[in-house]
């Protein structure tokens, strides 16, 4: 089985992820790409583990896990402070650093 | 040399008891001219004394010298503030102390209803402090500041009513044309520095003799420059007129007897320079002449008294700077008519002085006439002016002018010629505007209004004008008599033996020539101002009277050559240093501003693109390692 | 512990002090900072009185190590020229402060913050003077520009912010050209004798050509910019109106000749074949000075400005002698800067009292003061005398010295100068007979003269320009070793007679 395709497809879901980023405004669905991305780097760490046969990447993996967890939480709370707050749950609303 | 302490007496009591009365303020009010004419007195007793011991001794043991302290010592630059008294500054120091004192007591009784008379009187004894200093100073350096002091001392004075802005005007044209000549003795210290390494009269004129003629030619360019500042000399000449803003007594002391002619006592002092260099000499007597005739020119239409007399101060001044330009055969003659003029000059500043007080300070001649009658004392002390000055003999100016004439004609070929011919015919303008001025004034009918009340002044006015009567009477013969000026000056000025000379004319050629020449002044002034003078000026006549009634166009050229183009350029200069220098440092903060406004706008607060931006970074990065590790 | 470092921390001791005061009393606040100040000079005096004339090295000397790995000590000690510097400093302070009794309460903060400020800022400028270690001397340059920062900014009036900005940028570029050269200086010094920036040591290196100009340069455009040397004044003027006159007497007397103190210490001693090289410009530059400052100071109309361009022409005055490198123009210079301390602090002063009664600085709101007040007029008029160097009061001998420095040398350059004499006269008789003279301006009958603690406060500068114009050489004195020890340096002998005997 080639390891590259494992490589690709990380690649795609990174890139799926960033563009979703950029592109979308909704606060719930930048939050999902986020997500994404970051799976998608777990997808090439569990890949590496996988190829140099320990579990270093595997582990890094699980670290991410649990640094993602963390983030949905404080993130998904802002987001519903934020919605309260304006009744939008659009990243453009909230371009108040400019001034 | 002999040395002596009592010198500095001489500048040190005016300029204290100066300093007292400006200090003391109104305190001294009641008393402070008497004490400032006390000082004045003392230092003429003390310049009496010192002239009488003087004459008791012989030869190189007349002058006496007094150092004070080190002024400056810096590197070799070696200034001792110290004093001489010779020959030729005793004849200086009494002419300033005597005058000044007549007019002293004069200003007494002239000065008696200004509510600032303590002030005055200050002021003149700082003059006579400074000038005294001027004229003792044994180093160009002690001179230049005596220099500078009557120039101070001439400002303040000159702007005693300095609340009318004309007069304040005046005064500030007298101190920066002055500054013009100071930067030429500035110079001239500065290049006898270079070359000699000392800036004392002895150490120079110890140095001449190894100095380059260029550096000389320099040097005497220089001290010409500074005297024709001083001296109210072509082209310096156009400040003297408006310096009679100040108050008469003033005009007499300053701008007549003393201080206008320090110029002559510079090129006197620096004799050795100008021996040296026969191009300075040749540009002294080019100055002197045009100066003589120019000044005698501008006096012929001057309707104001005390201008007419100024515009005659320079043309005589004119003839004394033209003697210095002689050579050795002239100082004496120059010193000669220097000190008759003083008392010729001031005696008939003080004359004019008189008249005003009497007409409630009107100066305009065409208002005045038949005050003779009037006024008999102040007629008949001016007339003894009068015929000095145009050179009637026994008269003090007769003796002293025809020997500058005389000596002009034997300078030889046609420098003789040209400069005996234009002394010549000063001395016949002379004789004409000076009649001009006595007709206008003493004869004729009664042009003056009611209102005015001519009286003769009190004695203490007339006095100082009866004595200055007497010098104008007498002093040119005592001065001639066995040829005691020459003789006395001879060894000062490097002069002995200069009787020899190659004579053009006999000198009674010459007195007969220039009498006549005056008679001829004479007539026509009478016959033309004898009847019918309007009380305004007549305004139908020539171009040539219109241009010599504006002074022969001096201030019109130094407005157009001078002023104009000095403030155009100041204004160019304000111009380019707030928009051009300043603009640039401005410019430099404009474009800092403005690329912070455009990078301002990258900062839009929208997430998405700040996450755009951090993408295309990431990538960049990337791309860059990429391309470097290939 | 040296006299100079007391005289240095003494301010800073005042300052902790004036914190200490019971609030309230501003009063009591102002009488302390004077009093401080009074102690500081009274041991500037004893110092000047235990100064050996006849020795040209340093004296009073204190090295403590500061920054060890660097070689960077905290090092003082003084030569004529910093002892009359310092002098100059511990006389103004006092004056100013008596002077501007009432400047400090309309300020931004408190006048207990501007008594504070005043004092650091004495600290600073006694240190800069008596600084030998170049980077301590560095520090302190920079440092300085703090105090004056808020003095303007906090307690000047118009454009105050503004101004304070301009100055504040100005100086720092300055101040990062010198510190790249300080740093070059010290890699070539690590280089050949190792870690120091001690100047004595650091003027034995030996540099490229090339590198000794770039380095010069980084001195010189720093000083250039500090004692405004033609184009790099325009901050200059913007500081002086809107500073307070305290303000502006510290900074122009005082602060402005650390540029030209600068220029003999560091740009001559450390860089002297570099310094030939740059003669030539140099002295261009300072006739420039002269001549430009003197013509923007007639068509001025603020009487600040006016003071300002003066000063830009006197720099021009200094800059000329230094360069000119004879013991005259030398000499001449370094007491070019006391007088110009002092007649400028006259001019600011009055200038300041005629503003603060009259309510404006426009040249033309003055008029006919001679007749209202007229010990105030005679007090601007003596100042006035001063800037256009009259003989008798001491500005007169440091230029004529200056003047005839230059002539030895550089006699086309002289001349050039000279001229500039008349425009002194234009520039001040044009103000004195616009302010002082002619009929009084309405609003003007009812101006108040002087009071008896303004009369304090200007009577000794005023006695000390007199006294040094008859009798400079206690001065001159201190100076020449000092002179002739910068010759030296840069290997330069005074010009001969041309004439010999």
């Amino acid at each position: 089985m080639d390891i590259s395709n494992y490589l690709y497809l990380s690649a795609i879901l990174f890139t799926i992820g960033a563009v979703g980023v950029v592109v979308r405004r909704n606060a719930i669905v930048v939050f999902m790409c986020v997500e994404l991305m970051l799976n998608a780097a777990n997808l090439a760490f569990v890949t590496f583990s996988r190829v140099n046969g320990d579990l270093v990447g595997q582990v890094a993996s699980l670290f991410t896990m649990v640094v993602a967890a963390c983030e949905v939480v404080v993130g998904l709370a802002i987001i519903v402070t934020m919605y309260r707050s304006r009744r939008s749950a659009s990243v453009d609303d909230a371009s108040l650093l400019k001034r | 040399m002999t040395t002596s302490s009592n010198l500095v007496y001489l500048i040190a009591l005016p300029l204290f008891s100066s300093a007292i009365l400006l200090l003391l303020g109104r305190i001294a009010d009641k008393w402070g001219h008497l004490v400032a004419t006390l000082v004045s007195a003392s230092t003429f007793v003390i310049a009496a004394v010192e002239f009488f011991a003087m004459r008791q001794r012989s030869g190189d043991a007349r002058a006496i010298h007094q150092d004070l302290f080190t002024w400056i010592s810096v590197g070799s630059f070696n200034v001792h503030a110290s004093l001489l008294l010779d020959q030729l500054s005793i004849c200086f120091v009494l002419l300033i102390t005597g005058v000044g004192t007549l007019i002293h007591i004069y200003s007494i009784a002239y000065m008696s209803h200004d509510h600032d008379r303590r002030r005055f009187f200050a002021f003149l004894n700082l003059f006579v402090a400074a000038m005294l200093l001027l004229v003792l100073g044994d180093s160009y350096l002690n001179l230049y500041v005596g220099w500078e002091g009557v120039g101070l001392a001439s400002y303040l004075l000159i702007g005693f009513w300095n609340q009318k802005p004309n007069y304040a005007v005046a005064a500030k044209k007298a101190f920066v044309a002055n500054r013009i000549g100071d930067v030429g003795l500035s110079l001239a210290i500065m290049i006898a520095f270079a070359q000699f390494g000392t800036v004392s009269f002895s150490g120079v004129e110890a140095g001449v003799p190894h100095a380059s003629t260029a550096a000389l030619t320099a040097l005497g360019a220089m001290l010409l420059l500074a005297a024709a500042g001083k001296s109210a000399q072509f082209p310096l000449q156009s400040w003297l007129g408006d310096a009679m803003a100040g108050p008469t007594p003033v005009s007499a002391l300053i701008h007549a007897a003393t201080m206008v002619t320090a110029g002559v006592y510079l090129i006197t002092r620096s004799h050795f320079v100008f021996d040296a260099s026969p191009t300075a000499q040749t540009m002294v007597l080019v100055v002197g002449a045009i100066t003589l005739l120019f000044g005698a020119l501008v006096g012929t239409a001057k309707d104001d008294i005390k201008k007419a007399l100024a515009a005659s101060t320079m043309s005589q001044i004119g003839y004394m700077i033209l003697a210095t330009g002689l050579g050795p055969v002239g100082y004496a003659f120059a010193i000669m008519h220097l000190l008759t003029h003083g008392f010729f000059k001031a005696g008939m500043f003080l004359g004019a002085g008189s008249v005003m007080h009497g007409m409630n300070d009107e100066v305009n001649m065409r208002r005045y006439g038949a005050i003779g009658k009037v006024m008999p004392i102040t007629a008949i002390t001016f007339g003894l002016g009068y015929l000095a000055i145009i050179g009637v003999p026994p008269f003090a100016g007769f003796y002293s002018k025809d020997k500058i004439i005389e000596t002009a004609f034997n300078a030889g070929g046609a420098k003789g010629v040209i400069v005996g011919g234009a002394a010549l015919l000063g001395a016949a303008i002379t004789a004409f505007y000076m009649t001009r001025v006595i007709v206008l004034t003493f004869t004729g009918t009664k042009r003056w209004d009611d209102e005015a009340h001519p009286h003769e002044s009190p004695s203490l006015m007339w006095i100082p004008m009866v004595v200055l009567a007497i010098g104008s009477v007498a002093s040119g013969f005592l001065f001639n008599s066995g040829h005691a000026m020459v003789n006395w000056l001879a060894p000062v000025v490097n002069a002995a033996g200069i009787h020899d000379e190659k004579e053009l004319l006999p000198p009674l050629t010459v007195s007969l020539l220039a009498l006549g020449v005056v008679a001829v002044g004479v007539a026509i002034a009478i016959l033309k101002y004898r009847t019918n003078v309007a009380a305004e000026a007549p305004e139908d006549v020539s171009i040539l009277t219109k241009i010599v009634r504006r002074d022969l166009l001096q201030d019109d050229f130094n407005d157009r050559v001078l002023v104009r183009p000095g403030q155009a350029l100041t204004r160019f200069f304000v111009a380019m240093d707030n928009n051009f220098i300043d603009g640039i440092v401005r410019g430099v903060g404009g474009v800092v501003a403005v690329s912070s406004t455009n990078l301002r706008k990258i900062q839009n607060g929208y997430v998405r693109s700040y996450a755009l931006i951090m993408v295309i970074g990431v990538l960049a990065l990337i791309a860059t390692i990429w391309m470097v590790t290939l | 512990m040296s006299i100079v470092s007391v005289l240095e921390l003494l301010p800073l001791i005042g300052v902790i002090g004036l914190f200490v005061l019971p609030k309230g009393s501003t009063t009591l606040v102002k009488q302390f900072a004077i009093g401080v100040s009074v102690v500081d000079l009274a041991i500037s005096i004893v110092m000047a009185l235990r100064f050996n004339r006849g020795v040209s090295a340093m004296q009073f000397v204190e090295s403590r190590n500061w920054i060890s790995s660097f070689g960077i000590k905290y090092a003082v000690g003084i030569d004529g020229i910093a002892l009359v510097l310092i002098l100059m400093t511990t006389v103004l302070v006092p004056i100013v402060l008596l002077a501007g009794w009432n400047e400090s309460e309309n300020g931004r903060w408190s006048p207990r913050v501007y008594y504070a400020l005043i004092l650091v800022l004495e600290t600073m400028m006694i240190g800069v003077f008596a600084a030998t270690d170049v980077f301590l001397f560095y520090v302190i340059f920079e440092a300085m520009l703090i105090p004056v920062y808020f003095l303007i900014g906090g307690y000047g009036r118009g454009e105050r912010a503004q101004a304070a900005m301009k100055f504040l940028l100005y100086s720092l570029l300055g101040g990062l050209l010198m510190l790249a050269a300080v740093i070059g200086t010290y890699v070539i010094a690590t280089n050949q004798i190792g870690s120091t920036f001690d100047v004595t040591a650091l003027s034995g290196l030996h540099i490229d050509s090339a590198t000794e100009n770039m380095l010069f340069l980084g001195f010189f455009i720093a000083f250039a910019i500090k004692a405004p040397l033609w184009p790099l004044h325009t901050w200059l003027p913007t500081a002086a109106k809107s500073a307070t006159p305290a303000t502006s007497v510290l900074l122009l007397g005082v602060l402005d000749k650390v540029g030209t103190y600068g220029m003999i210490r560091f740009c001559i001693t450390l860089f002297p074949h570099a310094a030939h090289t740059f003669t030539p410009a140099i002295i261009v530059l300072s006739l420039i000075s002269i001549l430009y400052g003197a013509f923007l100071a007639i068509g001025q109309k603020d009487i600040n400005g006016l003071i300002a361009f003066t000063s830009i022409s006197h720099f021009g005055f200094i800059t000329l002698g230094i360069f000119a490198m004879t013991s005259q123009g030398l000499t001449g210079a370094s007491l070019y800067m006391v007088n110009h301390g002092f007649s400028t602090a006259a001019l600011f002063l009055v200038a300041g009292w005629m503003a603060s009664r009259r309510g404006s600085t426009k040249i033309d709101d003055f008029g006919g003061l001679q007749r209202v007040t007229p010990v105030m007029a005679w007090a601007f008029f003596i100042a006035g005398m001063s800037a256009l160097a009259l003989p008798g009061l001491s500005s007169f001998v440091s230029e004529f010295l200056v003047l005839v420095g230059t002539f030895t040398r550089y006699p086309l350059a002289a001349i050039v100068g000279t001229t500039g004499i008349v425009l002194a006269a234009l520039y001040v008789l044009l103000t004195v007979q616009k302010s002082l003279h002619g009929p009084t301006t309405p609003g003007n009958e009812s101006l108040t003269d002087l009071n008896l603690r303004e009369k304090i406060a200007i009577a000794p500068v005023i006695a000390i320009l007199v006294f040094f114009g008859f009798f400079p050489k206690p001065i001159t004195d201190v100076l020449n070793p000092a002179s002739h020890q910068v010759m030296t340096h840069a290997g330069v002998e005074d010009p001969q007679p041309k004439a010999g005997k």
